[in-house]
């Protein structure tokens, strides 16, 4: 097993009604195996799973990307600084 | 006075004194503040969320492509987090160069990077407290495939990342 940590952000920190938590997934999970257990978890989420981008240890990946122990996965809705 | 995300309010004066040089014949200084007012709605206040390591990595990385494309002297790029108050400033950006074309045009690219690209939440305060979140646009990968792509983002996985230009320990 491995350990995540799952990071949310904004409408997705609300929905899940938490800004972080740890995961336990597999080996050779990837991050999509991670965001179907956040779904699942806190369905409330659910909504954003069109919008929402993910970023690996701060870095924007796509789905299929393997994770690792202390991996850091943040769920970021649709942005808008300034 | 560094690039950096602020939990303090930011003085737009300081960040443009910064930035400043001898060599340097045109500044720009863009200053973004809060409105009071969204689609003739007042508007009390606006609350920013920002995932911290991840945009002060982008910070770090936005200066230095702005580095690389234009002849620039100095630049600071500063965006506020936490709850403002209407009128506050919420992001500055300080560009000096030797001329006034690329002072203009590293600022501008600056500012709508930001907006774009830049791990940042905000909410407005309406009336009796209420908060609504801005309606934002799908984060932009950055650097965007379009442009130069060193080693560390073509082969995320298994390359050890540039930690040493993340501003968080600054």
């Amino acid at each position: 097993m491995i350990r995540v940590k799952m990071i949310y952000f904004a409408q997705a920190r609300e929905a899940a009604g938490t800004k972080s938590e740890e995961f336990s997934l597999d080996e050779k999970s990837s991050v999509e195996t991670a965001l179907s257990k956040a779904f699942e978890t806190h369905p409330k989420l659910r909504p954003f799973e069109k919008s929402i981008k993910v970023a690996l240890n701060e870095e924007i990946t796509q789905d299929d990307a393997k994770l690792q122990e202390g991996d850091r996965v943040a769920l970021l809705p649709p942005v808008v600084g300034g | 006075m560094k690039s950096r995300i602020s939990r303090k309010p930011i003085d737009p004066a300081k960040a443009l004194e910064s930035v400043m040089d001898e060599d340097a014949g045109g500044i720009v200084l863009f200053v973004g503040t809060i409105r009071n007012q969204t689609k003739g709605k007042e508007v009390k206040g606006l609350e920013y969320e920002v995932y911290r390591p991840m945009a002060e990595l982008q910070i770090a990385r936005l200066e230095e492509e702005i580095r690389k494309r234009w002849p620039v002297k100095s630049i600071r790029l500063i965006h506020r987090e936490g709850r403002l108050k209407v009128g506050e400033v919420s992001v500055v950006v300080a560009v000096s160069a030797m001329h006034r074309e690329e002072a203009f045009e590293a600022a501008r690219y600056a500012i709508d990077r930001i907006k774009e690209s830049f791990p940042i939440w905000k909410r407005e305060k309406f009336k009796g407290g209420r908060y609504a979140w801005v309606k934002g646009t799908p984060i932009q990968s950055y650097p965007a495939s379009d442009r130069a792509i060193s080693d560390s983002q073509t082969n995320s996985r298994e390359t050890v990342r540039p930690r040493t230009r993340s501003l968080v320990e600054a």
